[in-house]
């Protein structure tokens, strides 16, 4: 058996590392290219999201090079995302291939469902070694996040970007590549120690919150890599959502790590108190406690079409409105410009920078007035 | 006298104004682009070049926008260059310092900038369509046979506007077609057809967005006054059109480049006369086969030396020029 599954920014590392360890044969999605996307967007409905897209261009690929099983998350609630399993197996059986779809599902109560979803993908393993293969993985995706947080941290800060993004290039593959825990940690401490070595510069920086579709915040193919083009604007990102937070849960159903959705869905009161599908609530909660911590600004992505999202965006001109915070939304979608993309970044960002100087002069103005002793 | 130059290439027209350093407008150069931007640079800097040695002066600061910026930022030598919300934002406050609205119709792309204070509060730009905007108005005032200019005057004669079903601009076609033919004025027709503009844009990029007053109208656009008209009439707010209102970015791109300029301890980086007036300019693109993205990447080289290099996400052609030399500012 040759097992592949779709790409979602880095996870690739984390769940090749969980497929090896259950000893099975893998394929990871070759990278996600010019080619990727026009089969993607050939054999795809129009309609459907950039997610459903990429996904099944990756899958064809993978498929030319002789997977022969595919392993796709499921999912529930008014997102088309839970039904995106079932659609891309019709239209690769349309296309001729033969090959056998593997959906994961979250489990309802207890992580050993998983874990027997996981054990049933391979009869060559024991649930010792099942257990031992997920927490590998887990390991690996939570040092994936750390060097991911550390770019975030870093680009903006440093003079030259190239070597703060060679640097956390070079250690992903670094962490694709090890196959032990310390080894993993090395490669994690290692880097990040580089990156913060870096000279910096001491210009004043913007903060700005990324929130939004979950795919479109992690897979930098889907959002024409806003988070990198932002970072050399100067601009920190904070971005809502990591990897591991949905794979805690989404498919471990918040059962490894304490899970702050709660009270992200809490500051989405009194805005949205509904669940709407999607990451929409969570999108609205996001961008109520950044505005709260005082970002500088908000931007909001989805692919274009996605249906939570639109709700969110409907709501979030409030939240901006009486939260004090700019909020910009940008879909994407096949058909989006660089350029526009590009255009509209800049203007965001120097809205927010002459926002900021303005109000800071203000501000002074008020202190200076205060300390102005009476007549 | 030091003046400022402002530059604002864009998709239809390329736009150049001088500005002395109170903010004064003492030239100013309206010019179609028509598809050749570096021959637009060329053509409008020697027009202005020459408004130069009438009035006097030196050229101490350059500023770029549009969507040629960086292309015109490159040839000019700009010491800022920066995007076309910014630079109608900043124009814009400095003639009405109260304004709260912009609207802003250009060649291809129509935006709506907030204000507050002076200072650019909310924006929105037309994304996944360009219905309504200059190259269409253009179109069908060549398929009517009336010159642009005369639009706006023709289009407020009618005494009673078309319906026109402006929400794309070919199915807008099809029904001024089919209005023709069922024997409408011609006046009727081009009075509805700023109606549906206007609507389609209040629709699409104003969105969501609370119009305030005072509103200001400008870009290539706003000299139809039957689009002047139509707006006020479903704002029901008077709609303001600034004296030079085709030009506003150009003057933005000057007024922000006076505001780098006047306390900047270092000279401007305006290339000079020469270096854009002689010397053959060509441009290249080629795709990068460095890693799987594949970019297009283009080259300007100007008598075969590279000038720039643009549209490789990594930027590694872009950094082989920097290395050594500061941007003061691309954003």
């Amino acid at each position: 058996m040759k097992i592949t599954f779709p790409h979602m920014g880095n996870a690739h590392i984390a769940i090749k590392a969980l497929l090896a360890g259950l000893k099975l044969e893998v394929i990871p999605p070759p990278p996600i290219t010019k080619r990727t996307m026009e089969l993607g967007i050939k054999h795809s409905p129009e309609f459907a999201c950039l997610p459903l897209k990429i996904s099944v261009g990756s899958f064809i690929e993978a498929l030319e090079q002789g997977a022969d099983t595919v392993l796709m998350a499921g999912g529930w609630g008014p997102c088309r995302f839970g039904y995106y399993a079932q659609v891309e197996r019709d239209i690769l059986k349309d296309l001729g291939y033969s090959f056998r779809m593997v959906v994961l599902e979250a489990p309802d109560f207890k992580l050993s469902e998983l874990l027997n979803q996981i054990k049933d993908l391979s009869q060559k393993v024991t649930t010792l070694e099942a257990v031992q293969a997920t927490r590998f993985a887990w390991f690996k995706l939570n040092a994936v996040d750390r060097l991911e947080f550390c770019l975030a941290k870093m680009l903006p800060r440093v003079i030259n970007k190239e070597e703060v993004l060679a640097i956390y290039r070079q250690a992903l593959q670094e962490i694709d590549q090890v196959t032990t825990r310390p080894q993993v940690n090395q490669v994690t401490n290692k880097s990040t120690a580089e990156m913060e070595q870096l000279q910096q510069h001491d210009q004043p920086l913007l903060r700005l919150g990324l929130v939004g579709e979950i795919y479109t915040i992690l897979e930098p193919a889907c959002n024409y890599d806003i988070a990198e083009q932002l970072g050399r604007m100067n601009v920190e990102v904070y971005r809502s959502v990591y990897i591991s937070d949905w794979v805690n849960d989404h498919l471990l159903g918040g059962l490894v790590k304490p899970s702050n959705r709660r009270e992200i869905l809490t500051s989405s009161r009194p805005y949205l108190n509904y669940f709407v599908g999607g990451h929409g609530r969570e999108t609205v909660g996001n961008a109520v406690k950044l505005a709260r911590q005082h970002y500088d600004g908000i931007i909001q992505i989805g692919p274009l079409t996605c249906m939570p999202e639109i709700v969110a965006q409907s709501v979030l001109g409030e939240v901006g409105e009486k939260e004090g915070i700019p909020v910009m939304t940008m879909y994407f979608d096949e058909h989006a410009g660089a350029t526009g993309i590009q255009t509209r970044l800049e203007a965001f960002v120097d809205m927010l920078q002459r926002r900021k100087k303005s109000n800071q002069v203000w501000e002074q103005g008020e202190q200076l007035n205060a300390h102005v002793p009476g007549c | 006298m030091r003046m400022y130059l402002g530059v604002d290439i864009g998709s239809v027209s390329s736009n150049f104004v001088l500005l002395d350093d109170r903010g004064r407008m003492k030239a100013k150069i309206y010019l179609r682009t028509q598809g050749n931007p570096i021959q637009a640079v060329k053509q409008g800097f020697s027009a202005i070049n020459k408004e130069l040695d009438e009035v006097g002066g030196e050229i101490a600061g350059v500023g770029a926008t549009g969507s040629g910026r960086l292309l015109a930022g490159v040839l000019l030598g700009a010491d800022i260059i920066k995007n076309e919300i910014t630079a109608h934002g900043v124009a814009a406050s400095w003639l009405y310092p109260d304004v709260r609205t912009i609207i802003e119709i250009g060649g291809q792309d129509s935006k709506i900038i907030l204000l507050k204070n002076g200072i650019v509060n909310d924006f929105a730009m037309n994304t996944v369509c360009a219905a309504g905007t200059g190259s269409f108005l253009d179109q069908q005032a060549a398929r009517l046979n009336i010159p642009i200019e005369e639009y706006g005057e023709r289009a407020i004669t009618s005494r009673q506007s078309v319906r026109i079903a402006g929400r794309c601009g070919v199915f807008a076609e099809s029904d001024m077609i089919h209005k023709q033919q069922m024997g409408y004025p011609v006046e009727d027709i081009l009075m509805g057809l700023c109606d549906a503009l206007a609507r389609n844009y209040l629709n699409n990029v104003g969105k969501g967005k609370k119009i305030e007053e005072p509103v200001v109208f400008q870009g290539g656009v706003a000299a139809n006054l039957g689009l002047k008209r139509a707006f006020e009439h479903l704002l029901g707010l008077p709609v303001h059109i600034p004296e030079h209102h085709e030009v506003m970015g150009a003057i933005g791109a000057a007024l922000l480049a006076r505001e780098t300029m006047e306390y900047s301890p270092s000279p401007s980086q305006f290339k000079g006369n020469a270096f854009v007036m002689d010397g053959e300019i060509t441009s290249s693109s080629q795709e990068c086969r460095g890693c799987p993205n594949l970019c297009e990447v283009v080259c300007i080289r100007r008598d075969g030396v590279p000038l720039a290099f643009w549209g490789d996400r990594c930027k590694k052609w872009e950094s082989t020029l920097t290395k050594n030399r500061p941007i003061r500012s691309v954003i």
